[in-house]
């Protein structure tokens, strides 16, 4: 259904002229490893160049990303919509902060809890919705966004109320000699690089296809014995999995949570992100983190409202005129210029 | 006793208000399939616009007829501008185009107006109107008047006009009432002008009750959706019934079950949308859609 098809099969159809599929394909593989390699050599490289203040964007850049990879599972390639992820990073932010403060657990096992607890929750929640059509999806995660803010304000002996919970973040250990920011940029880092690899083995894996087939046709592939409700709600699962994790990190990164720091604008603002970033594609998340980091922040000096105008009418232009988003448009050059280089 | 029954009328002035914008929700829900995501923020924008009015000195009730022609006319444009591009797409593309006018009209109206709250005039007097103990506020009985009238005045527009006949006919088959020389596309702006005119009218019944500000209806949104899903999506009828009952749940909730208290009902909805779904998917006066593949 979505424009990410079309684009593969346009991409495909650019390459099989002439010469066999295979050895095309193989070339665009080993181009996406190289250049995945030289962007994460880029990536361990910036801290040491960059004051605190820009590692510490940088960060929140890949924190962005990682739960904006979990939306993508969901919207770009399973096609279900969800209005409310921001509530399942708050759920993952607030178990890391709950169980540093509270049970004083150690920071690295605060990462699979939170996502654990966050992969229950979609689970719990996608099997209502789930049984109809994803209509009802974007209601009740809406619903479910504006009712976490009042409900982690309620439960103040746990959460701390409106005031929210102050942690120490974790300390660099001696031998990496890295300064505070540095270290959380690469726990950041590490936690974003293991977050696509998942999310690349799964779509490649035949719960990918099942995926893919319930977004194109949603009849043929449960002709074909997809089950529908248990993938969607697997994947709603999932990508609520790993907006948990992106909180947990959060909490690290931060070293603050507040409720107010998850209304329901944050659902929104990710939903943006990701379309802009480019529904379905693998670079999207990244684009679309850096989107929601920088974008907000330059237009708000313009007017407070800014920010809310330039999304609303990107998502709408994006929708028209690049269903992929970025992502999509920076493929349709990369390719231009391969046929532009192939015919010299 | 008249404790209980008050709450219950109080539910009712809530719910009615609820009702307004379900009915605007499931009216183009049932012209194009489409649940507008955008339908508070525009009944907010139009209530600013009403606001205007009355800053600039105009009366309130004149004030009120030109925001709601200006609502039909712009319900009209957004159908014609932003909408039509998407017409028969995916509804995943469809929905996100609503989500991005949400974001856009909300972030409009705070550039224009400012994100300050700003006090509206209510036009129904502040007393209260007493029988048996039970004070009845004379807002709360303007709103169901006002809701009651809408639904009149709607009703009679589909069933007994040439209008309201062909809206039905596009609602029922768009291709058959293409065929026999219903100019479809305008039709569908019809109903998207008039969705905006009754969710103008929710907007500006509420504004007097919540202070008027950008995010004001984002509240009121999720108990419209709880209305519609509640009464069935394709139903007017079951749009107004939900709207009552969840007005009237929520205010029970929030009075009676001590954990629920003020802060709390808003999961109300929540808890509507999740059982309504689990029990009766199409609504108390929807119809089962079977699909035929």
């Amino acid at each position: 259904m979505s424009g990410s098809t079309e684009v593969t099969s346009k991409a495909a159809s650019a390459e099989t002229p002439g010469r066999g599929r295979a050895p095309g394909r193989a070339a665009t593989v080993r181009w996406r490893w190289i250049v995945a390699a030289l962007l994460l050599a880029a990536a361990c490289y910036a801290p040491f160049q960059l004051v605190p203040f820009h590692v510490f964007q940088l960060s929140m850049v890949l924190v962005y990303a990682v739960a904006l990879l979990g939306l993508n599972l969901l919207v770009g390639h399973a096609g279900q919509i969800s209005l409310g992820h921001g509530a399942f990073f708050a759920v993952g932010a607030y178990t890391a902060a709950i169980l540093l403060q509270r049970v004083e657990l150690p920071y690295p096992l605060t990462l699979p809890v939170a996502a654990a607890v966050a992969f229950v929750l979609g689970l719990a929640l996608g099997l209502p919705a789930m049984r109809l059509r994803g209509l009802y999806l974007a209601l009740v995660t809406l619903a479910i966004a504006i009712f976490l803010v009042p409900l982690l304000k309620r439960f103040e002996p746990l959460t701390g109320g409106s005031m929210g919970l102050t942690l120490a973040k974790p300390a660099p250990p001696a031998w990496t000699g890295l300064a505070e920011d540095q270290w959380l940029y690469f726990l950041a880092l590490a936690v974003a690089v293991a977050a696509f690899l998942l999310a690349h083995s799964l779509l490649r894996s035949r719960v990918g296809r099942a995926l893919h087939a319930i977004r194109d046709n949603e009849a043929a592939a449960e002709v074909m014995g997809v089950r529908l409700s248990f993938y969607k709600t697997l994947a709603f699962a999932w990508s609520a999995m790993f907006a948990g994790a992106a909180g947990c990190v959060y909490t690290w990164v931060i070293g603050f949570v507040s409720p107010d720091s998850f209304v329901v604008t944050l659902s929104i603002t990710l939903l943006a992100g990701l379309v802009v970033g480019g529904l379905g594609s693998f670079s999207g998340p990244i684009l679309g983190g850096l989107f929601v980091m920088f974008v907000p922040g330059i237009a708000q000096d313009v007017n407070d409202a800014a920010p809310g105008v330039i999304f609303g009418l990107l998502i709408i232009a994006v929708m028209y005129v690049a269903p992929t988003g970025l992502a999509g448009l920076a493929g349709r050059v990369t390719r231009s210029i391969q046929k532009i280089l192939r015919k010299e | 006793m008249v404790g209980f029954l008050q709450q219950i009328v109080e539910g009712l002035g809530a719910g009615a208000i609820y009702a307004s914008l379900a009915l605007a929700l499931v009216l183009i829900y049932r012209f194009t399939g489409i649940v507008n995501f955008a339908q508070g923020e525009m009944a907010m924008f139009a209530t600013y616009i009403a606001w205007q009015f009355t800053a600039a000195g105009v009366p309130f009730w004149l004030a009120l007829v030109l925001t709601l022609a200006l609502s039909f006319v712009g319900g009209m444009l957004i159908e014609r501008v932003v909408i039509r591009p998407v017409e028969g797409a995916p509804e995943l593309t469809v929905v996100i185009v609503t989500v991005g006018l949400f974001i856009f009209v909300n972030a409009a109206a705070g550039w224009i107006w400012t994100f300050l709250i700003k006090d509206f005039p209510n036009p129904f007097p502040a007393g209260a109107f007493e029988a048996g103990g039970l004070h009845v506020g004379y807002s709360t009985l303007g709103i169901l008047a006002v809701v009651g009238l809408v639904m009149g005045l709607l009703y009679l527009l589909f069933q007994h006009t040439r209008i309201g006949l062909g809206m039905r006919a596009v609602a029922a088959n768009p291709e058959s009432a293409r065929l026999v020389g219903i100019r479809v596309g305008w039709t569908l702006a019809l109903g998207w002008g008039l969705a905006a005119t009754v969710g103008a009218v929710s907007g500006i019944l509420v504004a007097p009750l919540l202070f008027l500000e950008p995010n004001m209806m984002g509240g009121v949104l999720i108990y419209a959706f709880a209305a519609a899903t509640l009464g069935g999506f394709d139903s007017p009828v079951g749009a107004v019934a939900g709207g009552l009952i969840v007005g009237v749940a929520e205010t029970l909730a929030g009075a009676y079950v001590g954990f629920v208290g003020s802060d709390l009902k808003v999961g109300v909805p929540l808890v509507i949308i999740l059982g309504v779904l689990l029990l009766r998917p199409q609504g108390l006066f929807g119809r089962a859609v079977v699909e035929r593949a």
